[in-house]
């Protein structure tokens, strides 16, 4: 083993250069920021960001289209969920916490639907492949929303009812049979 | 005997043997959908399609026999185009509703698709629609655009039930199966209908979307549904949520066995498995405090039976003392039983022969009058004509000669009605060990859950005297436990018993002492059983 030691120069030895080098950067950075937040707050230079940080209530980083967030249920034109309950995402689910209950549709078309779906957001490990296993067009996770926290586990049992309910976040919907949206719109990254 | 060649290997088959059933003894598969091995041939699906020597075409293996010197290839390009097209023209119509099929995982047609075809329909036009979701009566539902008209059902209607009742009607992509005009199916072998279908065409009512088929776990088993054994797979499941919330078993299906049931199962014993996971099941030890039951454990309720027995025993002799057990019991649990009642506490009155015992419905095919699975192993095991017969035992309680009466599974107010229900509430202590509630078991004092039949390991022997292994697929429900582990424990409490850890062990001690089973092991018996009695008829 060999320990490589940094001896200092003379000029670092005195430290005092050290310490003005790293105030400068300090106060550069400082007048630059502070410059470009006043200037943002009068409306000027809004193209200029002011700082790395991004002031997360009031600002958010533009999700990437694969981004996956709650999941929703995709609806008929006449609201009821497409799913037919086969079961490939409770199947496919490596952390069991989709739950189906199938049952008979009056409408031999339709033939089978949930009559219980829900999903344990609890046990959910957000890796999305429910909605690759998903044969027709009905689980997405494309809301672009986080799980919202809850009082009780009920309230993280996420159910059919209010699955169907969700909407998918504009510009990232996976489906072309979205509810009140038109054609994917392009990436909001450009990717 | 005809030699052939089949892919280079040689083989030697008797004559009239058909090329297929010939393949099969190499371990060669040829996909098939009408041929089945106990039905008739029909040549309708030409999916068996194979090339032989000096053969002008391609011939139909499930219907030519061999000859001597053949020369069959069942991979050539000729024969793979073959079933290609013949899989492309039977899709043509079938509609892609694979992931709300019930058959999807173990259809034949899904399975051939990707063995066999694999490749995208060329198809433009729509799809002939047909009748969807059709009843055909109490336990089917027929869904025609599935079908690929194959005829299995039709044949297995008329060959084996004897009925008239599928025909094929239409013409061309236009026939499909059905009843005649105003009946429905009503005889007791329509699950088998499900089974000989290779596609999800007919679909029994019972597992309709309850869960599917890749989900289920299988286990060799024996139905317990009559005296007949039929060998049977139950396919249960392992998730904590299943679909319905606590249904464990799932269904029934048949085990070929050409000396009891060939490949079939009747209704009757398809889908009484309910009992398993019903709502009455027996889940912990309770007592009887007043009128009210009150929930114990093992240590307690054991206690109870045992200071019960004992006490019994010692004021009024091993005479006083009545057993009835039921011949739902495997072997183990009847000899564990025996052991207990004539060598611990020396008690002569065992008689499991409740009149009325074998008064069921039978039929002429598979479904027995006695709706015992064990009957013939409990005559075999010496447990009845001992001491008083079932009947007398209950006279005699009603008069309080016999003080205390063990239930083991046995319901005699079912069978003997309201003169058993007179007795049994004048018994001084009366044990009921069973897996489900019953009109017996609410009279009884203290009351032991015990496993069923997909719960716990054991034997069968069936009304030929063939014995038979079921084999435990699941833990059981609650607290209950294996009714010979239930002996086990009551006899250390009670004096010198031996301490069984295992059924096996149970069955070793049993192959030793009891003269049809020696020799015996869970080994010899195997999975078709082995016989080793006369028929009780």
């Amino acid at each position: 083993m060999k320990i490589v030691g940094h001896n200092l120069t003379t000029k670092e030895s005195f430290y005092f250069f050290e310490i003005a080098k790293g105030l400068w950067i300090t106060s550069r950075h400082f007048i630059y920021n502070m410059y470009f937040h006043i200037a943002h707050l009068l409306g000027k230079y809004p193209e200029v960001p002011a700082a790395v940080t991004i002031q997360y209530p009031e600002e958010k980083i533009p999700l990437s289209r694969r981004w996956r967030g709650r999941h929703r249920i995709n609806a008929r034109p006449d609201g009821s969920p497409r799913c037919v309950a086969c079961m490939l995402c409770e199947t496919v689910c490596p952390v069991q916490c989709i739950h189906i209950v199938a049952g008979e549709h009056p409408d031999p078309a339709i033939e089978k639907y949930p009559v219980s779906f829900e999903i344990d957001v609890t046990r959910c490990c957000w890796c999305g492949m429910c909605e690759e296993a998903c044969p027709v067009d009905a689980l997405y996770m494309d809301t672009g929303k986080n799980p919202e926290p809850g009082f009780s586990r009920e309230d993280l049992l996420y159910r059919k009812e209010q699955l169907v309910k969700e909407m998918p976040l504009p510009g990232c919907q996976r489906s072309l049979n979205a509810p009140g949206q038109g054609p994917m719109e392009a990436n909001p990254l450009g990717l | 005997m005809p030699t052939l060649t089949i892919d280079d290997q040689q083989v030697t088959v008797d004559q009239g043997t058909t090329i297929l059933e010939a393949a099969k003894k190499l371990g060669i598969a040829i996909p098939h959908f009408c041929y089945h091995p106990r039905l008739t041939k029909v040549d309708a699906c030409r999916m068996c399609l194979v090339e032989v020597k000096d053969a002008p075409k391609l011939v139909t293996s499930c219907s030519n026999a061999v000859r001597d010197n053949m020369v069959v290839f069942t991979g050539t390009p000729k024969v793979e185009e073959a079933r290609k097209s013949i899989l492309e023209f039977i899709l043509i119509n079938h509609p892609l509703d694979c992931p709300i099929c019930d058959k999807a995982g173990e259809c034949t047609l899904q399975d051939y698709y990707f063995r066999y075809s694999s490749q995208p329909s060329r198809f433009k036009d729509n799809k002939v629609e047909k009748h969807k979701v059709v009843d055909l009566g109490a336990k089917m539902v027929l869904d025609s655009e599935r079908c690929v008209v194959c005829g299995r059902c039709v044949r297995f209607c008329r060959e084996v039930v004897g009925e008239e009742n599928l025909g094929i009607f239409n013409r061309g992509d236009h026939s499909e199966i059905g009843t005649y005009p105003g009946k429905k199916i009503e005889h007791n072998y329509q699950g088998n209908l499900v089974d000989v279908c290779p596609v999800g065409a007919l679909t029994a009512k019972d597992f309709r979307f309850k869960c599917r088929s890749w989900l289920l776990c299988k286990a060799d088993t024996i139905c317990p549904g009559c005296s007949n054994g039929c060998n049977a797979v139950v396919h249960f499941t392992l998730r904590s949520f299943n679909g319905i919330k606590g249904q464990r078993v799932f269904r029934l299906t048949p085990r070929e066995n050409n000396d009891v049931n060939k490949i079939w199962l009747c209704d009757v014993g398809r889908w009484g498995y309910s009992f398993v996971d019903s709502i009455d099941r027996l889940t912990t030890p309770a007592l009887k405090k007043g009128e009210d039951f009150v929930k114990g454990d093992w240590d307690t309720a054991l206690r109870e039976t045992a200071s019960g027995l004992k006490t019994v025993v010692e004021r009024y002799g091993p005479s006083a003392v009545g057993v009835i057990p039921s011949p739902h019991l495997t072997n183990e649990d009847l000899y564990a039983l025996k052991c207990l009642f004539s060598c611990v506490l020396k008690v002569a009155n065992i008689d499991f022969k409740l009149p009325g015992l074998d008064k069921g419905e039978g039929d002429k095919l598979l479904l027995k009058a006695d709706r015992h699975p064990n009957t013939r192993g409990a005559e075999l095991l010496g447990l009845s004509g001992t001491g008083l017969s079932a009947e007398a035992m209950m006279e005699k309680v009603k008069t309080g000669e016999i003080r205390a009466l063990y239930l083991a599974g046995s319901d005699p107010v079912k069978y003997i009605g309201e003169k058993a229900e007179e007795a049994l509430s004048r018994a001084e202590l009366l044990i009921f060990q069973g897996t489900n509630f019953s009109a017996s078991c609410k009279l009884a004092h203290v009351i032991l859950p015990g496993a069923t039949f997909v719960e716990k390991e054991g034997t069968f022997t069936n009304y030929q005297g063939r014995l038979q292994k079921i084999n435990k697929a699941l833990e059981p429900l609650g607290e209950a436990l294996a009714d010979w582990e239930i002996f086990t424990r009551l006899g250390k409490r009670l004096g010198a018993y031996p301490s069984y850890r295992c059924a096996e062990e149970v069955f070793k001690d049993m192959a030793r002492e009891v003269a049809p089973f020696n020799g015996l092991s869970y080994q010899k018996i195997g999975p078709q059983g082995i016989k080793i009695a006369d028929s009780s008829q």
